[in-house]
């Protein structure tokens, strides 16, 4: 499998206000590849993903996709280089209006010549890709947390997309929803031969899904390794994050004062 | 004058500016998107559902409020046009209030809350749930996919109500005028028709295209706009009600302004009263 780079950010930088989110992040991210994005919350995981497509732009640096920087672009060109990209949203985003067959084929009716038969077709195709083949009347608030995601995901890789980018897919779930969230990401990884982008702070699914983990802190990475390389990492901040444990700064704020 | 109220001032005039700057920037897209091929028929169906949530759906109301503004216009004058012994005169200075100003602006205010605050509300609650993203992320221009058809559905339906208004209007002055207050029917109708000329019923309706395009787009601007939570989508609705509702006050001014001017330079003045 190639190692070239699909998509890269070069030392980008994003506040909001004076709140520095990214500063001089440079990140390169191979074709084929899982790459895993942890961080805690805030730590600009969601926002590095939203720079990737082009929903938010650095105020300085650069972000390239495919050899071509994309940052610079008019909305009218990104439209297109989006085509590319399939988005998990962290609540995924479905269209309250529309079942979910109708959310599923929104992308093919925008963007194909296809006729209505075969659009039909194509996302019940993948509504069974996800588990949900008999879903497609219902609408998005009669479904649960992880039956909302798997439409989401059906409905991100309805134009068969070259990279998907996952933020946090497995919040709010159960864990043995979350597994199936975890294992559906491996099966179109394998599938689909994709470029996947997972922004989490779920440890067991990064270890379960990546090639490559990320660490965020304020903004810059902290860690870049394989998933065996975390586990045994020795420094302190990714170790904590990796068995979950709060710093003692973090749990004096939580003490209360004795007089 | 303290340094920080300075600041603040500051700060509140450049926000304001920066604000009416991504209006004008908003407001330039969505005529973009007319300009630039909208009219195929991929982007045509999307204006039926909005043809009917906000043309079909505002029917009632609006002719409900014609109805009655109509005969409580009446009730009110009656009196004093019959002191003057002036009571036949009635019927043109109901109708003539009714097309000009009274049917055009209440059309468009009942359209401001009803479908304003609904726009900003669904519009708001899709840009606080990511749909807007999702729509960006898929390929989709949001403008062009929801606003376009929202501002031609109120642009091009708005006209329509006001007609009913208008006709509502009179209807119910007529009522009042007629049935309760024994104005003969003949007479009423004459000075009705007489009273009121089709440059008047025009300068209403024309007026009315624009309310409707002020109402789509500072609504659909609000919803775009809104800040997160259900707080801010709230807080959104209550925006686009008022900074609608100034608008058409506003235009209604300036369009009364011009529109007399120019009947003024054409025709000279008219009076109802001979």
């Amino acid at each position: 499998m190639s190692e070239r780079a699909l998509i890269e950010l070069r030392e980008v930088s994003k506040r909001f206000g004076r709140l520095v989110v990214l500063d001089h992040l440079s990140l390169s991210i191979e074709e084929g590849k899982c790459l895993v994005v942890i961080g805690a919350s805030g730590t600009g995981k969601s926002v590095l993903l939203k720079h990737i497509v082009g929903l938010l732009r650095p105020d300085s640096g650069e972000v390239w996709y495919d050899g071509k920087r994309i940052d610079t672009l008019n909305e009218r060109r990104l439209m297109k280089v989006r085509l590319q990209f399939g988005f998990l949203f962290q609540m995924g985003a479905l269209f309250d209006s529309m079942n979910v067959l109708d959310n599923v084929s929104f992308p093919l009716v925008e963007h194909s010549s296809k006729k209505p038969d075969e659009i039909r077709q194509l996302a019940g195709d993948k509504l069974t890709m996800v588990g949900l083949k008999d879903a497609g009347k219902k609408m998005p608030g009669e479904l649960s947390g992880g039956q909302r995601k798997r439409v989401a995901l059906a409905r991100a890789i309805a134009l068969e997309p070259k990279v998907i980018l996952y933020d946090e897919p497995t919040t709010g779930l159960d864990p043995i929803r979350a597994d199936v969230i975890n294992e559906l990401i491996n099966k179109l990884q394998r599938d689909l031969k994709v470029t996947s982008v997972v922004v989490t702070h779920d440890m067991q699914s990064a270890i379960k899904i990546a090639d490559r983990i990320v660490m965020l802190r304020q903004g810059k990475i902290v860690f870049d390794g394989t998933p065996a390389q975390i586990q045994t990492s020795e420094d302190p901040v990714v170790r904590r994050f990796v068995t979950g444990e709060a710093s003692e700064e973090e749990l004096a704020s939580l003490r209360i004062p004795t007089r | 004058m303290p340094v920080g109220a300075i600041e603040d001032l500051g700060r509140k005039v450049t926000n304001a500016v920066a604000d009416f700057g991504d209006f004008s920037v908003f407001c330039g897209r969505v005529f973009g998107f007319l300009f630039r091929g909208w009219f195929r028929w991929k982007n045509i169906r999307l204006l039926f559902p909005q043809f009917y949530e906000i043309g079909v759906k505002s029917v009632p109301v609006v002719m409900i409020v014609g109805a009655f503004i109509g005969m409580v216009m009446t009730v009110e004058t009656y009196a004093q046009f019959k002191s003057i012994g002036q009571e036949a005169r009635l019927g043109s200075v109901i109708a003539l209030s009714v097309v000009k100003q009274i049917g055009p602006v209440m059309a468009a205010m009942m359209l401001g809350g009803r479908v304003g605050g609904a726009l900003t509300a669904e519009l708001g609650t899709m840009n606080v749930t990511e749909q807007l993203d999702a729509l960006r992320v898929m390929g989709s221009d949001p403008i062009s996919y929801l606003v376009v058809p929202r501002f031609l559905a109120c642009v091009l339906l708005t006209p329509l109500l006001t007609v009913y208004s208008d006709m509502l209007g009179i209807g119910g002055g007529w009522l009042i005028g007629v049935v309760t207050d024994h104005i003969p029917n003949g007479i009423y109708w004459e000075n009705t028709v007489n009273g009121v000329e089709i440059w008047q019923v025009m300068e209403g309706i024309l007026k009315s295209v624009l309310f409707g395009g002020a109402i789509g787009l500072v609504s659909c601007y609000k919803g775009f706009t809104c800040g997160s939570g259900a707080s801010g989508v709230g807080r959104a609705c209550t925006e686009a009600f008022v900074q609608a509702f100034l608008a058409i006050i506003v235009i209604n001014f300036v369009f009364a302004q011009v529109a007399r001017e120019i009947y003024v330079a054409l025709y000279g003045t008219a009076s109802v009263f001979g």
